[in-house]
């Protein structure tokens, strides 16, 4: 489903170059649960940004599905990410000035949804994950847990049918986290792949399949 | 997005940051008022010429002596040209058969004089025509003789305020009021009118034209006025005078014609020239509201990067990043180019209030130009800006750095 072939990325820091990627090949099946671990710097990040879309590699080829998506066009690569691919991130990102509802509508907005459908749609899915009663509140209001799971109910709204999640757990407290892991567990066992980057070895361990990544490269792979 | 999730997305932005909506709308609204209001002064202008002229009488035609082109200028002010116009020249005109009435005018300032009070006025010597050709109304009293053309009587109509100046609360009628160096007896007054293109009626005297011509000792016409029966016939009618004036001046064609119409169009494409000259200044304001509009939007993308990267990791394209500080710009400048219409309709609805005899307007041209340029003027300096935030990278822009 996912699919790395001698992926090579490289950022120029001034005057030195840091290899984020070197030669990763890798192949990732549909619903998988996969952790990625390893020390700062290691190129876990930029490993998730790359099968995000949100990056391009200097070398090798990225496919999704049938789709190689290294040369593709910008408006196509976006395309590809709102329809398939969702994000967490560990500052939830939420936009500030929105309500909870508001925040989880966005992408159904980007993807020109009639206004009903997609109200029904968001109502149901944080009714789902326990944010009915939230919904109207802005961000301000809300807890670390229950910001989180806001943020996955906007990578989970279009149906992806992958979730990249980075340090989803980073900014919360154990309770919060162990929530939120549930949740995110709970929407692999139906089916969508799971990526998470993370420096919690706990979480780590609870994948199916553990990546561990040393100076670019993937070291370990234990299924 | 459709306009309702870009007004979703945008409103809360603006109420987040009050101070700085409030001077952009404001900026785009003291631009499209400034358009507005400057524009109204120019129409109002030419409006007012407009009924200047109407008030003059319509279907005029005036003879000037002197020709445009040998004098490569405006026809001389007074008789200075080779061969003068005539009383006589005037008369001779009375048989073409589309001028209904002649008012041949000598004029020139004299001393009025009654009892110990004296008052130097223009005075102008015609026939009893010149009240018809000049929508002249008499308050008092009757009009100068039928024959003023052939006898030199001693009557006068004088002006509503030469009048009080004069006599005070005194009849005028039937006095001797002295002009010049003789005698008139006061036969009418004039009614209250102001002023008409630059002349005081209320401040002046009216006497037969062949008294002028003894008062003023030359034979010179100042003008001939003609008031014609058909607004068509001008053409004819210049064409038929030139032929008889020719002939009595020894086949030179020395008169010059102005016509209210030519007059007219005349001022209205000067004052038009310059109502879009004016309107044009007041636009810049209109680019100094873009060019805040350009910066407001440039430290929007800054402060929101963050928000930029997570709607391109959520699927956004570059258009519709693009497209989202567009139609904040685009909202901004409606809800200027509205208050400026409110601020232009009431200015000109004040201005109404406190000089009611400037017909003071908006012309419909400058209203659309003034809301148009408004739109064109955001959305062209919101595009950089806009341009900008749809390039940012998402994996910088998530983390706040360029």
């Amino acid at each position: 489903m996912i699919k790395l072939e001698k992926v090579c990325k490289t950022y120029q820091l001034g005057d030195s170059s840091l290899k984020a990627l070197d030669q990763v090949s890798l192949s990732i099946n549909a619903g998988e649960y996969i952790s990625v671990m390893g020390p700062s710097g290691s190129g876990k990040s930029t490993l998730l940004n790359m099968i995000g879309l949100l990056d391009r590699p200097d070398s090798g080829e990225l496919t999704i599905g049938t789709q190689a998506t290294s040369q593709l066009p910008e408006e196509q690569r976006a395309q590809l990410r709102r329809d398939q691919i969702g994000f967490i991130f560990q500052s939830f990102h939420l936009i500030p000035r929105l309500t909870a509802f508001e925040n989880v509508e966005v992408p159904l907005m980007l993807s020109g949804m009639a206004v009903k459908p997609r109200r029904e749609k968001v109502a149901t899915l944080l009714e789902e994950l326990g944010l009915g009663e939230r919904a109207n509140h802005l961000p301000k209001q809300l807890s670390g847990g229950q910001l989180q799971r806001v943020a996955i109910a906007r990578a989970v709204i279009m149906e992806p049918t992958i979730l990249l999640a980075d340090e989803p757990t980073g900014n919360l407290d154990s309770a919060s986290g162990n929530d939120v892991v549930g949740v995110l567990e709970r929407l692999n066992q139906k089916g969508i792949t799971l990526l998470i980057v993370t420096h919690d070895m706990a979480l780590g361990q609870r994948a199916q399949r553990r990546l561990k990544m040393v100076d670019g490269k993937i070291a370990e792979d234990i299924s | 997005m459709n306009i309702a999730d870009h007004w979703r997305f945008s409103v809360p932005v603006f109420s987040r940051h009050r101070a700085r909506t409030l001077l952009l709308v404001f900026a785009v609204a003291i631009g499209v008022a400034a358009v507005i209001l400057l524009t109204s002064l120019g129409e109002g202008a030419r409006r007012f010429i407009d009924r200047e002229f109407a008030s003059l009488g319509s279907q005029m035609l005036v003879i000037l002596p002197g020709k445009k082109e040998t004098s490569g200028g405006a026809p001389p002010m007074y008789g200075t040209t080779p061969r003068d116009l005539t009383i006589e020249d005037a008369q001779a005109l009375a048989h073409i058969n589309s001028i209904d009435k002649i008012a041949p005018i000598i004029a020139g300032t004299a001393l009025v004089s009654f009892d110990s009070v004296s008052r130097e006025v223009i005075t102008i010597g015609s026939n009893q025509h010149l009240f018809d050709v000049r929508k002249l109304t008499l308050s008092r009293g009757q009009l100068l003789p039928n024959d003023s053309a052939e006898h030199a009587a001693p009557v006068a109509v004088l002006g509503a305020k030469l009048v009080k100046e004069l006599f005070g609360n005194k009849d005028p009628l039937g006095q001797w009021v002295a002009i010049g160096d003789y005698k008139f007896r006061v036969i009418g007054t004039l009614s209250e009118r102001g002023e008409s293109m630059g002349l005081d009626l209320r401040d002046m005297a009216i006497i037969g034209v062949r008294s002028a011509e003894m008062l003023f000792d030359s034979p010179a016409l100042f003008r001939i006025l003609l008031q014609l029966k058909h607004p068509n016939s001008e053409a004819y009618t210049e064409q038929r005078v030139r032929k008889i004036i020719a002939a009595r001046h020894e086949g030179e064609d020395d008169i010059s014609f102005v016509s209210q119409d030519s007059v007219m169009q005349s001022f209205n494409s000067i004052i038009t020239i310059v109502t879009a000259a004016v309107g044009a200044i007041a636009g810049i304001s209109l680019i100094v509201a873009g060019v805040l509009i350009m910066n407001v939007t440039f430290i929007s993308v800054a402060q929101r990067r963050s928000e930029i990267g997570l709607l391109k990791a959520v699927g956004a394209s570059s258009a519709q990043v693009k497209s989202i500080f567009i139609w904040e710009a685009a909202l901004l400048v409606s809800g200027g180019a509205i208050l400026g219409l409110v601020l232009s309709g009431l200015g000109v609805y004040i201005a109404q209030l406190l000089f009611p005899q400037f017909p003071l307007a908006p012309p419909w041209w400058a209203v659309l130009a003034a809301v148009a340029t408004a739109f064109v003027v955001g959305l062209l300096f919101s595009w950089l800006p806009a341009k900008r935030a749809a390039a940012l990278d998402p994996i910088l822009a998530l983390q706040g750095r360029h």
